[in-house]
């Protein structure tokens, strides 16, 4: 018989979790709120929490003064775009290195995610001066390249540590019944290895998404996806706190909205492997 | 047709050797068995005549055409993996369905093979489940059922059987031989059980450290092993072997006897001239019923084991008597290789 969790263990989990998920959650739910309020109350130094004088004048003023739906545009464009282009790229990459290791794959691996650890503005200038010659500047396919090689390597290692579970044999059957190296990836791995695509393409685009820091630098008019749509009302005529967080509301609302439905499929991808 | 020639072929990872240049000649429909222990080399040979692995050196000829360097699936062969390596996403049909449609077979023809293989594998009532709802000897019949339906040259099997538990495993090395002789196709077939190597195969290869030690059938292996290490790993249980004054006595450096060439007389026995008699003490014995098994400590020798048909009624400290048949003595010079 199944032992039954005693009922004060049940409480105390139950507390902690929620205290860290709200914790977690409160910038948010602050966000959310302030985005309600008149400049004026977002401003006050006692706020009020929730009575307070509910008014959606400022996504209003947002959606009048601004263009967002350009930005959400972008924004999409850029995530998908690069993602499904890292895709391309990560999964070969990740099949290679899974089922055909040498000896330097594991060097090869800590090389690739040690660029990770490298701060972006280190290589801005040679970046930006690259894209200024090269006319990708404020084009959403410059940011499409850039946004792609770096979450690659995140990509890449996502990927791998899901095909390197897969039993070699299985592909070597395909392999004796005349699959071509596509065809096997197409008919057998991916099929296999959805749940690890899955969450990998999930989190490229969530971090496509709320990547802010090349978008703000090569970016400018006609290629500024969301993250630079918020930053546009951080501006020098003054700081406008109401319409500030409900441009970042707009402006994380949709990727919410999928992380909320996909959040199985993403931690069932994140943590396989993990425990056998 | 289907027969398989290697010449001089040698493999090697990184620095070390593992095939010692094997020459192997398979004739059409023959089964043949690849027999060794552990490392000896004899999965990676059979995974060189697939394709898997790339050789280091020589050549892999099917039918007099020089395979060494074409993709697996362009040799013709099928095989049948130990792990049975089905695809788990999909069902059997399109398991078994899988190898033609990749060769762009029509459809109506991959649904007669699917439906003719299934109906030899008994499989007909399981086409639409996934291997994940299968028992392991159905799961290995799918296995076989994918090598069988693309009508290859040969099949490759590598220890198809070694994760069925023993009555299965014994049931389905009958079918497997079965149904090789009614397909009359070429199969290599790889094994660690030499009882398994002994009763499915045409032609067994004792390999050893990456080289081949003697081919030959079951009972010329049996009766005339090349040297000590196949006198030693063929037949169970195996040969009593040992050097010393006896061995010399007889004009060898090892000699050898198979326990069931051994009679066993309880006390002392009168020798005929020209015949050997080995005076020593019951260890162990097994008693089986339909054998007896007989451990003997013989002074000078060692331990020997006799085997015994029927009851023999010896117990431990029992002073008995070896009989060896003498025409069935193996002798084996000082490089261990054995003497006309």
């Amino acid at each position: 018989m199944a032992r039954r969790t005693p009922v004060p263990r049940i409480v105390l989990t139950s507390v902690v979790a929620w205290t860290v998920g709200l914790v977690i959650f409160f910038p948010i739910l602050w966000m959310l709120l302030t985005s309600f309020k008149t400049e004026l109350a977002a401003f006050s130094a006692s706020p009020s929490f929730l009575f307070f004088h509910w008014t959606t004048e400022n996504y209003v003023a947002v959606w009048t003064r601004s263009n967002y739906l350009e930005y959400a545009w972008n924004s999409v464009v850029i995530s998908l775009g690069s993602t499904l282009v890292a895709l391309a790229i990560a999964v070969p990459a990740a099949w290679s290195m899974a089922f055909s290791p040498t000896r330097r794959t594991r060097g090869i691996l800590m090389w690739m995610l040690s660029t990770k650890m490298l701060p972006p503005v280190g290589v801005l200038v040679p970046i930006y001066l690259l894209y200024r010659d090269a006319g990708l500047l404020d084009t959403q396919l410059g940011l499409v390249i850039v946004l792609c090689l770096s979450n690659l390597p995140i990509m890449v290692w996502l990927l791998f540590n899901y095909f390197k579970d897969i039993p070699r044999d299985i592909l070597e059957a395909a392999r004796m019944d005349g699959a071509t190296i596509g065809k096997e990836i197409v008919y057998i791995l991916a099929p296999m290895a959805v749940p690890g695509i899955a969450s990998a393409l999930l989190l490229n685009v969530i971090l496509a998404w709320n990547e802010a820091f090349w978008s703000l630098n090569l970016t400018s008019s006609h290629a500024a996806p969301l993250t630079a749509f918020i930053a546009s009302y951080a501006s020098p005529e003054g700081l406008f706190w109401a319409k500030l967080s409900a441009a970042s509301t707009m402006a994380i609302a949709p990727i919410l909205v999928l992380g909320w439905f996909c959040q199985k499929q993403l931690v069932r991808g994140l943590t396989f492997g993990a425990v056998k | 047709m289907g027969r398989i020639t290697l010449e001089g072929v040698t493999k090697s990872f990184d620095d070390t050797k593992v095939i010692h240049g094997a020459d192997l000649e398979i004739e059409d429909g023959k089964f043949v068995v690849f027999v060794g222990p552990s490392g000896c080399g004899k999965t990676t040979l059979l995974r060189l005549i697939a394709g898997l692995e790339d050789v280091s050196g020589g050549r892999i000829l099917i039918d007099g055409k020089d395979v060494t360097r074409l993709a697996p699936a362009k040799r013709g062969l099928s095989m049948v993996f130990q792990s049975y390596a089905l695809y788990p996403h999909m069902s059997v049909r399109r398991n078994i369905a899988f190898g033609l449609k990749m060769a762009r077979m029509p459809k109506s023809e991959i649904e007669r093979r699917v439906a003719h293989a299934a109906g030899i594998l008994n499989l007909t009532d399981y086409l639409d489940r996934r291997p994940g709802q299968l028992s392991g000897g159905q799961r290995q019949r799918v296995a076989i059922g994918r090598a069988i339906v693309r009508e290859p040259k040969g099949f490759l099997f590598d220890e198809p059987l070694s994760n069925l538990d023993a009555a299965l495993r014994v049931q389905m090395r009958l079918e497997v031989t079965r149904l090789q002789k009614q397909l009359k196709t070429t199969a290599v077939y790889v094994t660690h059980d030499q009882v398994e190597a002994m009763t499915m195969a045409d032609e067994i290869v004792v390999l050893q450290a990456g080289r081949i030690e003697q081919v030959g059938t079951p009972l010329e292996l049996y009766e005339r092993p090349a040297n000590v290490f196949v006198a030693g790993f063929i037949g169970s249980p195996r040969m009593n072997l040992f050097e010393g004054p006896v061995a010399k006595r007889n004009g060898a450096t090892t000699l050898g006897v198979r326990p069931e060439h051994l009679r066993v007389q309880p006390g002392d026995a009168v020798v005929a001239d020209g015949c050997e008699a080995w005076g020593g003490t019951v260890i162990q014995a097994e008693h089986l019923g339909s054998d007896t098994f007989v451990y003997v400590d013989v002074p000078g020798i060692g331990t020997l084991d006799a085997r015994c048909t029927g009851e023999l009624r010896v117990q431990v400290g029992d002073t008995v008597t070896l009989l060896p048949d003498m025409h069935q003595l193996h002798r084996f010079d000082a490089q261990q290789l054995a003497m006309a």
